[in-house]
């Protein structure tokens, strides 16, 4: 922990002007951690604060001749254009749709995959397993879609192949909306899942191998054991990844969405990052589009809170 | 471990594993036996696992595309500089921030975390680097990802776990600086999260295609995952195949064979890195694990 001035406070010096003249005291004699950091907190003013200040424009009328700070007020003009917009339901349903569908699906198995990987007695298969589920993490989105896009080719594609091999009538998966969502959550569940039970794996080692010899000499099976005991061993990391799956729940990634997306299917592919992008970045709509990022942040930032507060209630792990 | 009673849990167990790893390699096996197969072959399904009647014609005009050298080129550069960029950057703020002596530490470390879940969006992060100039350069790929916040607190909690404190004290009692302390006694300890840390970001950049999506328009600048989303997704191949000898057929034969062949080459790097970044980057998963 920090060195408090304790001698100095209790000659009755005021709170304030010790803690500044302690300041200036460190500053000078570490001046280099400060120029080390100068660049990084420059970075962070830049590129992460002047764009929250810059975020004014999603209540103004953004003139470009005018700047960001000349530019009228018209208050909550393009919040209500929104909300009243065809579109906002649409992007609400699409994108809470997918983050639950992800959540139901690709939340549990990297769980089931780890508590299996950590039963392999064979310390070579293990490492086998773990070599090839990790893999497909390292394929890059564009990767990852080209290959959905081969693979589900109603003419070409070896999965339709196998579906007529079988007397089936090929499916057209990338046109058909009702399929999207299925091929967005099980493509990722596809690359990710090996990728996302190291987490688990890693907590499942810190487990105390006492609790197992114990429940092995009471004659509890296996399964039983990982019920009781790997289970309940890897549930603070659980608690913590929910709460952050569930803090994210507005929000869908934009790079894959993007990808998948095509003219016939954007009626359930339409989500907040890939609506801002069209209407902002492609149609300039800048005030707008930033009021429609700004809601879809303060939504997420609001839930986040809200599930971290929840969980911290039920006396589990919690973020902070 | 012995192995001396197989259970059926064992077998079940066994059975369910490799029946999930033969799922996850079967695309792989098979992108990669495509690429040197004959795309009629492919196409019609009689390739369906290892390579049928081998050819490196996907290969060849892969490689005679002006497109994907420039991409590859652009790729290799951005990633270089901006890997540079990021580890030098983390590890300006990751050390100050593990240090107890660095006052101020706390407000630092709180305003740049809120960042993870707070940030102006797209838009006006858009207009600043549009302001900024950096539009159309490839600064504008490097500087707005210049450090990410999360691989700042796996560095920061490297540091204060595997540097022993009384070897700082000590320097700084023997007068060395807070520079020399990071030179000559932190970075030479920190060896294995720096390879980490080099590889979580390089491979960020490789893959990247979003920063290149909004900020470039001049294809001179394009990195090679905007030249593949052209060619796998959007399927723009015109130049790509011999138009001369095309009946339509022969044209859908050669785009086939270009799609598995690009695939492979742009994973090349990371294919041949495979081990190394499986070694490194679950070290980094499991320290960021810590933190929590």
């Amino acid at each position: 922990m920090e060195q408090t001035n304790l001698p100095l406070r209790r000659r009755g010096l005021p709170r304030g002007s010790l803690v500044f003249g302690g300041f200036l005291k460190a500053v000078k004699s570490h001046w280099q951690l400060y120029l080390l950091i100068a660049p990084v907190l420059v970075y962070f003013i830049v590129f992460q604060y002047l764009p929250m200040y810059g975020v004014q424009i999603a209540f103004k009328d953004f003139i470009g001749s005018r700047g960001i700070w000349g530019s009228p007020w018209v208050d909550w003009k393009h919040f209500e254009r929104f909300f009243e917009s065809f579109f906002f339901e649409r992007l609400l349903w699409n994108t809470i749709s997918i983050s639950f569908y992800e959540l139901a699906v690709g939340f549990p198995i990297p769980i089931l995959l780890a508590l299996l990987v950590n039963e392999v007695r064979s310390n070579r298969f293990k490492r086998f397993v773990q070599t090839v589920t990790y893999a497909p993490h390292f394929l890059s989105t564009v990767v990852l879609v080209g290959m959905i896009i081969i693979f589900l080719s109603p003419a070409t594609g070896f999965v339709n192949k196998f579906i007529t091999l079988f007397g089936g009538e090929p499916i057209y998966f990338m046109t058909e909306p009702g399929w999207f969502k299925s091929i967005y959550i099980f493509s990722g569940v596809w690359q990710q899942m090996g990728w996302s039970s190291i987490i688990y794996l890693a907590a499942l080692t810190g487990i105390d191998p006492h609790l197992h010899e114990a429940a092995r000499v009471d004659g509890a099976s296996r399964l039983r054991r990982i019920w009781h005991i790997n289970l309940p061993g890897i549930r603070p990391t659980i608690m913590i990844l929910l709460i952050l799956n569930i803090g994210s729940l507005m929000s869908v990634g934009f790079e894959k969405v993007y990808l998948l997306q095509n003219s016939l299917n954007r009626e359930v592919s339409d989500v907040f990052s890939t609506y801002v992008y069209r209407s902002g970045i492609l149609g300039s709509q800048y005030s707008f589009s930033a009021a429609v990022g700004l809601f879809n942040s303060i939504v997420n930032f609001i839930l986040l809170l809200t599930v971290n507060r929840i969980v911290r209630k039920l006396n589990q792990a919690s973020l902070w | 471990m012995r192995i001396r009673n197989v259970s059926l849990f064992d077998v079940v167990n066994g059975v369910i594993l490799v029946l999930v790893c033969a799922v996850v390699v079967y695309p792989l096996i098979f992108v990669l036996s495509a690429s040197i197969s004959n795309p009629s072959a492919v196409l019609s399904g009689n390739m369906w696992l290892w390579p049928v009647d081998i050819t490196f014609y996907g290969y060849e005009r892969v490689f005679s595309n002006s497109d994907i050298l420039t991409g590859y080129t652009n790729t290799m550069i951005y990633t270089t500089v901006g890997t540079a960029v990021n580890v030098v950057m983390t590890v300006m703020a990751a050390y100050p921030l593990s240090l107890p002596s660095f006052k101020g530490r706390n407000v630092i470390m709180a305003a740049i975390v809120f960042t993870m879940f707070f940030s102006g969006g797209l838009i006006p992060t858009y207009m600043v680097v549009r302001d900024l100039g950096l539009t159309n350069t490839m600064w504008a790929l490097i500087l707005p990802n210049a450090v990410s916040v999360y691989n700042i607190l796996v560095m920061r909690t490297y540091y204060q776990s595997s540097i022993p404190g009384e070897i700082l004290e000590a320097a700084a009692i023997d007068g060395s600086s807070d520079f020399r302390t990071l030179t000559k006694i932190v970075l030479p300890l920190s060896g294995p999260i720096l390879a980490v840390m080099v590889l979580f970001y390089a491979v960020g950049h490789w893959n990247a295609y979003f920063s290149a999506l909004i900020y470039l328009t001049d294809r001179e600048l394009y990195p090679l995952q905007l030249f593949m989303r052209e060619i796998l997704i959007q399927g723009q191949m015109e130049e790509m195949v011999n138009a001369a000898d095309s009946s339509h057929n022969q044209t859908l034969l050669n785009e086939e064979a270009v799609k598995y062949a690009i695939i492979v080459v742009a994973n090349l790097p990371i294919l041949l890195l495979y081990p190394l970044l499986q070694k490194y980057f679950v070290k980094g998963v499991m320290i960021g694990a810590i933190k929590g």
